[in-house]
């Protein structure tokens, strides 16, 4: 009998018409960094909404030390020394760091906060596990980083013996990345159990003990780390090997379809610009990528791009038009297309059905409007055609509610309608989140193939893969700024990397100094 | 073999229309009204035990005796609940009506008493001239709020206050139009009057069909035009519409306006409605109340689920049991007892959304628990049933960006949704209290 600080036994978590978790087994030694891999949508987060009291399963039981256990919400969680760090934090972002670390938990004196008290406390453990935090800075004013060590320092004030991490790499620096697994290997060490959800191998080979891996809601297995390696690992999460690469022919490069210059857009969350005097050009036939680690600017400048904001300095042309000033509708005109990079937020009207999105950014063109009135046969039959077309699967066909859908049928609503209509620049931001590996080989395709049409592309993503993959050539956002302009084919992750972090910077073209 | 298909076909017609927005809508307004009823027939219990049942029973039934009546008071309810329903579908919260009704009153009084028009046109002018009025009062907060972003619901509010006092002044300022020894305003003249329809002993004209062909004029535009199209898309997810290049600056102000026209025309559909005693009309008196009838605008688009449709019937419900509640004095019940009785029914009208939410997921686990036996038993006839699974991602909440979480848990106070939803919906709400206090500030910044 090994000693097991957290077993999930058989656990059956169902939704209607889809079984999340189907008997899935789960066992946490006291002491390891326990790896939970899976694809998006493999169950993972059910898995651990479940351990943590967001949901109770319908089969299968939780033990801690042995004994059966029953977590209704997150504060049973917390009362058995469970805690999570949550993907996107949960922090109230104008309280300060001490604030946040003791919110729910708050030592009182006569019905006041005791402050000092906690004061000390967080304070002792930022010293004990090497977590750098001021614990009077306010929360929106620190950096992601900051913020995911004030989630750590929450759980450790509650004295929490078994963490839950969230995929916590996926917001941060390379370094910051280091950092992190460094603390996750000292608390290891103290003694303290951790279950590490994520996607990414590398991460997983660097600093798990075990993995357990799930596929569609399924357990495929535990594996021990040292016994095992990244291909097989890509395996089991997947049911087949994986090709990372995307398959192209050479890009033809033709005339200049995007000119951007001197941009610059003010940041709405502090007082420096969030995209400072960023200036190049997309080419008919060619996908430019733009790299960098989310909060670089980039979505300042994409929404600068489309109109969805104002920008303060700097010109765009597109197609030797200038559409600096022109409104979102006048863009859409001139050629821009748009896969947002929020496809709930902007990409969808979720309550509409599969039709009436199918036509969001063409409902007023001719081919659909008569006098005002909506030709609705019109609308159905270009949404059965786009349907069959882009192999969108759904419910009901074209009436089915967007919202009903599958992330990946969601995101080929969006993709179809933005190829189909009438463009010289698709702008894809972020295209394959949260996607399956299948649903992202098709749309790197249509990427590709818009490309071939004589389109001109521009790629944001924050997935080096992707980047690295797609591209015919990658511009590296660092704060605001283009600092390279790469060759995908001549440098590696590891170059790229050093340029997102801001180790590296090549010499910036416009004025000829280096910086 | 053939039974078990044409049995299967069956079930799902039903399901389908147990899916439908309409019918959950429906339901859930019937089950608030059985609700408000009860508690209302509870208070008539405490108030007067001997009498309770058949008062209860003139509640319900005595509208029948004065339909004519019902049909009248129906009318500018109606009209104010589609300008609340009408605007909330932009997802604008007009508390307005009241405001814009009371001007709409003010515009059509006006015109009728100092304008000398031919009989047959006069109360054409009349009509009109209260939805300019209207128009007016909803346009003013409509700009500030597209422009400048102002929250309509407090412009909309003051300007209840501004449209009454301001109304209120003038009428008695006014020497034609008000008569100081009544304190009332004087009958209009007759030729400004709406043509009645003749029903004895009450008021009700020919504004109802009016209110109705334009409950049905608005169902059309909301859902076959491309106004409409815009309308509802800005309403169900503001940052989609901008995404798509709509005008929401226009769309807003029009809307407001075109709501602020309802309930003018709800204002002038009352006050210009002949009276009982031939010669006579409808008359105000200005003492510095707000019209109950904007509010009541507000529980008739509830009821009817904010649908033009929906808002006909709604209209007319409350108005019965208003007539209703109005006999009971006949048993020597209070006329505030059936004030409150009304009250808790309206006030139960906004629990429907609750209890859409609550029924539609009922219906739907049932449902599906059901489907999942039919498909057990014939799982040999399906080809393969992982591959249906394969289409539908697991949906996962924690990965869901935040923004999605508020939209989504904002929807599920707004709309119907398929299987699928309403757990991630209970899942949502479920991560949403734990984040309640993040939201909270959050939505209370954005407010600010």
């Amino acid at each position: 009998m090994e000693n097991y600080i957290i077993e999930m036994l058989h656990i059956t978590k169902e939704f209607p018409g889809i079984l999340a978790n189907d008997d899935i087994t789960l066992r946490l030694r006291k002491g390891e960094i326990h790896a939970l891999l899976g694809e998006n949508g493999a169950g993972k987060s059910t898995l651990m909404s479940v351990l943590f009291g967001l949901y109770q399963a319908e089969k299968g039981e939780i033990r801690k030390s042995g004994k059966p256990v029953k977590i209704n919400n997150p504060n049973d969680a917390n009362g058995l020394g469970i805690g999570m760090v949550h993907q996107h934090f949960k922090l109230v972002d104008i309280f300060t760091v001490l604030e946040n670390i003791i919110l729910g938990v708050e030592p009182k004196k006569m019905g006041f906060i005791d402050k000092k008290e906690a004061r000390e406390k967080v304070i002792n453990l930022s010293r004990q596990y090497g977590l750098k935090v001021n614990p009077d800075e306010l929360i929106e004013k620190i950096s992601v980083g900051m913020q995911q060590r004030v989630e750590i320092l929450k759980m450790l004030y509650r004295e929490n013996e078994i963490l839950i991490f969230d995929e916590p790499t996926a917001v941060l620096t390379p370094q910051e990345i280091d950092e992190l697994m460094d603390i996750m290997r000292g608390f290891a060490k103290e003694g303290k159990s951790i279950l590490f959800i994520t996607h990414k191998l590398n991460e997983i080979m660097a600093v798990a003990d075990r993995c357990t891996v799930l596929r569609k809601g399924k357990c495929i297995g535990t594996v021990d780390i040292k016994d095992t390696t990244k291909e097989e690992l890509s395996k089991m999460m997947v049911g087949r090997d994986v090709s990372f690469k995307v398959d192209k022919k050479e890009a033809e490069m033709k005339e200049v379809i995007l000119k951007v210059q001197n941009v610059t857009v003010p940041s709405h969350s502090h007082k420096n610009n969030a995209v400072k005097n960023v200036t190049f050009e997309v080419h008919a036939g060619e996908i430019v990528g733009i790299a960098g680690i989310d909060g670089n600017g980039q979505t300042e400048f994409i929404n600068a791009l489309t109109g969805l904001d104002k920008m303060s300095n700097g010109y765009i042309t597109l197609c030797d038009k200038d559409i600096t000033k022109a409104t979102i509708r006048g863009r859409s005109k001139s050629g821009m297309s748009h896969i947002p990079e929020d496809r709930h937020k902007h990409g969808l009207v979720l309550d509409y059905s599969l039709e009436e999105n199918m036509v969001l950014q063409r409902y007023w063109q001719s081919e659909f409007e008569n006098k005002g009135f909506i030709r609705k046969m019109k609308v159905r039959s270009y949404a059965e055609d786009l349907i069959t077309r882009f192999d969108i699967r759904s419910s009901q066909g074209p009436v089915t509610i967007a919202r009903s859908m599958s992330g990946g049928n969601q995101q080929k609503v969006i993709v179809a309608r933005e190829i189909d209509k009438e463009h010289k620049l698709l702008i894809a931001v972020q295209p394959t989140r949260g996607l399956d590996v299948g649903a992202i080989e098709n749309i790197h395709r249509q990427l590709v193939a818009t490309r071939d049409a004589g389109k001109a592309v521009l790629l944001v993503s924050l997935e080096l893969d992707e980047v690295m993959n797609v591209s015919d050539r990658i511009l590296v956002m660092y704060e605001g700024e283009i600092v390279g302009e790469l060759d995908p084919k001549k440098i590696t992750v590891q170059e790229l990397g050093l340029y997102m972090s801001g180790a590296k910077r090549d010499v910036v073209k416009e004025n000829g100094n280096a910086k | 073999m053939q039974n078990n298909r044409t049995s299967q076909n069956k079930t799902f017609a039903l399901t389908k229309i147990m899916k439908s927005k309409a019918f959950s809508a429906f339901t859930s307004a019937l089950l608030a009204i059985i609700l408000g009823l009860l508690i209302g027939f509870l208070v008539m219990v405490i108030a007067g035990p001997e009498k309770a049942v058949l008062g209860f029973r003139t509640v319900l039934t005595g509208g029948f005796k004065k339909l004519g009546n019902v049909f009248y008071y129906a009318t500018p309810i109606m009209m104010t609940g589609l300008a609340v329903g009408f605007a909330f579908k932009m997802g604008l919260f007009n508390i307005g009506a009241s405001g814009q009704y009371t001007m709409g009153m003010f515009f059509a009084l006006y015109a009728g008493f100092m304008w000398k028009l031919p009989v047959g046109i006069h109360w054409i002018v009349c009509v009109l001239a209260g939805m300019v009025g209207g128009m007016l009062w909803g346009l003013i907060p409509g700009i500030f709020k597209a422009l400048l972003n102002v929250n309509e619901v407090i412009t909309s509010i003051m300007f209840n206050y501004i449209g009454m006092y301001l109304v209120d002044m003038l009428i008695q300022q006014n020497a034609t139009m008000y008569v100081a020894t009544t304190t009332r305003t004087a009958y209009l003249p007759v030729s400004s009057q709406l043509p009645s329809l003749g029903v004895r002993n009450s008021n009700v004209n020919i504004s109802i069909f009016i209110a109705i062909a334009i409950a049905i004029i608005l169902f059309i535009i909301l859902h076959m035009t491309t106004f409409g199209y815009e309308l509802k898309a800005t309403g169900y997810n503001k940052h989609a519409s901008k995404y798509a290049g709509m005008n929401g600056t226009r769309n807003i102000i029009l809307t407001m306006a075109m709501a602020g026209g309802l309930a003018g025309l709800g204002g002038a559909f009352y006050i210009l409605a002949p009276a009982t005693i031939p010669g006579s009309s409808m008359t105000y008196e200005p003492i510095n109340i707000i019209a109950a009838n904007g509010f009541n605008g507000i529980a008739v688009a509830l009821l009817g689920n904010s649908s033009p449709i929906g808002i006909i019937f709604s209209s007319i419900f409350i108005s019965h049991i208003q007539r209703g509640g109005t006999l009971t004095s006949l048993y020597g019940y209070k006329p505030e007892i059936i004030d409150i009785v009304i009250a808790i029914i309206i006030y139960f009208s906004a629990f429907s959304m609750l209890m859409k939410t609550a029924v539609g997921s009922y219906l739907k686990r049932s449902y599906s628990r059901r489907h999942t036996e039919t498909e057990r038993k014939e799982e040999a006839d399906i080809p393969n049933p992982s591959e249906l699974k394969d289409e539908v991602d697991i949906p996962s909440a924690v990965d869901a960006p935040p923004d999605t979480k508020k939209d989504t848990v904002r929807a599920t106070k707004t709309e119907e949704k398929d299987a699928v939803n309403v757990t991630e919906d209970i899942k949502l709400e479920t991560l949403q209290e734990e984040n309640t206090a993040v939201n909270n500030l959050k939505a209370g910044e954005e407010e600010v």
